[in-house]
């Protein structure tokens, strides 16, 4: 294999992974939270359109980026309402957010820019462009070091780096701080938390806000950086993927780092393998590999490689005692 | 105020899921307003749409035809207490069955062909519902999870073999061979001419006896006993001597095949084929047909046949209405989900509140009217 496609996939794994670890963590802070997160996919198409839109009209994506996000938080309240005020089914109102989201995209889409449910193509500054890194045309003469740091880490969306800097701070945050110990306690024992005087209810906004906030990244990613506006169901299913994420590495935030860098490798490798054949293998079908991160959570769900337990609260409301 | 009293049963039945898709059809009506056209007369015209002529009656019943079996599919599930969310793989794969017993039989008889190829279907459907239920049971993977990743491992699995195995070589669309006339199931225009050139078929018949054996399964049988027992609390039903496990397991797999009959209506009965996709998101539908049908056979009937009217008449709709797409519908199924389903918590405890306070007022009304009698 020579090196350069080997650079040329690392890029498209960091890529492409980006999305996915921006919903994973999203769904972290819920599912930590005890609120089980199916919605993710709803938040990340409405971030999208709303940012695309909101790009589109004017001209400045960061405005668009707000938007998205704003949006996306919206959506997660509304789902969190039905969650956590009115001790709903989360599963139900997972289901209900995507599909709202999914309807109302593409139906606002076609109203407001009658071009199929696209919205227009975002140029110059309604786009993100790609950040070079400080000396990354200086460095890449240096050996090893030189082609990964400009032709790798360089030359990304800033939506990527701010993504890889979610992880550590979500691990500290997690783990380092009260709000994190809260968190995790809510999750795993609602009922201990609400005996030390502390809001359960509020607990679960505020975790669930935060989901919003990465949801809303990661959706706004798909059409304001990685594409030039939206189209039709864009996000193509990577919400469930990234739920996918968060399960197979057991809700930790260093792991989703590297089961999304995985996910987003094989996403790569299912790309550049179209009508590619292998030696001994032969020709190998692209949909078994789109199929293989499913394949994998379902394999790791059911403990056949070590055992994935969530929070013990996860997808229950919690009721106060009478 | 006094403690709580639970909703009397009719109420519950039918005033809760009446002010629950009164509310989802405001909001559509709202969102509809707000784009500058009249939801009113949106409304007529899907009325129009689905129930005012023979072709539109006809698609109607062919769209509830699916969301019936799909309905059905959810609710034996959530009647075991199990969250199916993958009728939609179960479907998509349960094609795969239909369609190569039905290529395999279509120069006999539709008879023979479209039994052999509901048995088919069931098998497959079935294994696609029976795996997670075994996870869920045997390994402990949670079902909600498991049915989500089985619906894409189906969507990857059947794009695989509609392009690679069941492809003719002398066609370039993706899609099967198609079945010779004498292997498909009968059209019902051919018996009445009033459906017009509506795709409703002899499944419909297939829809309503599953109807009448899911009721007579769920409420009259030892195992839909033992189910509900599972559903309403699986501690009491494993201390009665019950094997959980097995049950889930044949809650799935019956969930499964049930949902894999909406094979049999598309492959055998409109396309004569397998294409891409064909079962188009029905399997989400069904949540909302079971949700808004309490997971009872007339509601899921009443449902699927409501939600028939709304995707045949939102067709209608975009052609009197182009500012309104079909998108329209699934944002109304979306929010009946969201109003039955979620946040059902909602307007029960005000309507309880209702009912609490009415009955108090009868009695006060009553004990008035007895003092009364008895002074004079």
């Amino acid at each position: 294999m020579d090196i350069d496609l080997i650079l040329s996939m690392a890029n498209a794994t960091l890529r492409l992974a980006t999305p996915l670890l921006l919903a994973a963590l999203a769904g972290l802070y819920s599912e930590r939270s005890g609120i089980f997160d199916i919605g993710l996919e709803g938040k990340m198409l409405a971030s999208a359109f709303a940012a695309a839109s909101v790009a589109a009209v004017t001209g400045n994506v960061w405005l668009g980026l707000l938007a998205g996000i704003a949006i996306s938080i919206l959506t997660t309240m509304l789902q969190g309402f039905a969650a956590i005020t009115l001790k709903g089914n989360q599963m139900i109102a997972g289901v209900a957010v995507t599909m709202l989201a999914a309807g109302l995209t593409t139906f606002l889409g076609q109203t407001w820019f009658r071009q199929g449910g696209r919205t227009p193509q975002l140029r110059g500054d309604a786009r993100f462009s790609q950040i070079q890194l400080p000396f990354a045309r200086e460095l890449e003469g240096v050996p090893i070091v030189g082609p990964i740091y400009s032709q790798v880490l360089s030359g990304h969306y800033i939506l990527v780096y701010i993504a890889f800097l979610a992880v550590p701070i979500t691990a500290f945050v997690l783990y380092r701080t009260r709000f994190g110990l809260r968190l995790r306690a809510v999750g795993d024992n609602p009922t201990a938390v609400d005996t030390a005087g502390i809001s359960v209810t509020l607990q679960r906004y505020q975790a669930i806000f935060i989901t919003g906030i990465l949801a809303g990244l990661s959706g706004a990613y798909f059409s304001v950086a990685q594409g030039a506006g939206f189209g039709n169901e864009m996000t193509a299913g990577k919400g469930y993927v990234a739920l996918a994420a968060l399960i197979f590495s057991k809700w930790r935030p260093v792991p989703v780092m590297f089961t999304c860098l995985l996910f987003g490798f094989l996403d790569a490798l299912q790309i550049r393998m179209q009508n590619v054949t292998l030696p001994l293998i032969g020709d190998v079908p692209v949909q078994a590999v789109q199929a293989l991160p499913y394949i994998l959570t379902v394999v790791l769900l059911a403990g056949f490689i070590g055992k994935a337990v969530g929070p013990r609260a996860g997808g229950v409301p919690y009721v106060k005692e009478r | 105020m006094s403690a709580r009293r639970p909703l009397p049963r009719w109420a519950d039945i039918i005033v809760l899921p009446a002010v629950n898709l009164a509310m989802a059809f405001l909001i559509s009506g709202l969102v509809v307003l707000m784009i500058g056209e009249n939801p009113l007369r949106a409304v007529q015209i899907i009325l129009y749409g689905a129930f005012g002529y023979g072709d539109g009656v006809g698609y109607t019943l062919y769209y509830a035809t699916n969301f019936v079996f799909a309905g059905l599919a959810f609710a034996i599930a959530a009647h075991a207490g199990l969250f199916n969310i993958g009728g939609n793989g179960q479907a998509y794969v349960a094609g795969l069955g239909a369609i190569v017993v039905a290529l395999a039989l279509d120069q006999t008889h539709w008879l023979i062909a479209m039994p052999a190829a509901m048995v088919a279907a069931a098998i497959c459907g079935g294994v696609w519902g029976l795996i997670p239920g075994y996870l869920q049971a045997k390994r402990g993977s949670h079902v909600v999870i498991t049915t989500i990743m089985f619906n894409f491992i189906a969507a990857a699995l059947m794009v695989y073999m509609v392009n690679r195995v069941l492809k003719p070589t002398t066609t370039m669309a993706p899609e099967s061979a198609t079945i010779a006339t004498m292997g498909r199931v009968p059209q019902l225009r051919q018996f009445i001419p009033y459906f017009g050139y509506s795709p409703v078929n002899l499944t419909i018949v297939v829809a309503i006896a599953l109807l009448v054996l899911t009721y007579i399964l769920i409420w009259h049988t030892k195992l839909g006993y033992q189910l509900r027992t599972l559903g309403q609390n699986p501690v009491a039903s494993q201390y009665a001597g019950m094997s959980n496990s097995r049950l889930i397991m044949i809650a799935m797999t019956l969930s499964g095949a049930c949902a894999g009959m909406i094979a049999i209506n598309e492959v055998l009965g409109v396309q004569n084929r397998l294409v891409l996709d064909f079962v188009a998101d029905a399997g989400f539908v069904g949540i909302a047909v079971a949700l808004i049908g309490r997971n009872h056979p007339i509601g899921i009937g009443l449902a699927a046949i409501l939600f028939g009217a709304l995707y045949q008449g939102g067709q209608e709709l975009q052609f009197v209405m182009p500012s309104v797409t079909r998108e329209m519908i699934e944002v109304i199924q979306a929010l009946i989900i969201l109003f039955t389903g979620a946040m059902e918590g909602l307007f029960r405890p005000a309507l309880e509140r209702g009912f609490a306070l009415l009955s108090v007022e009868q009695r006060a009304e009553a004990m008035a009217r007895s003092t009364v009698d008895s002074e004079s």
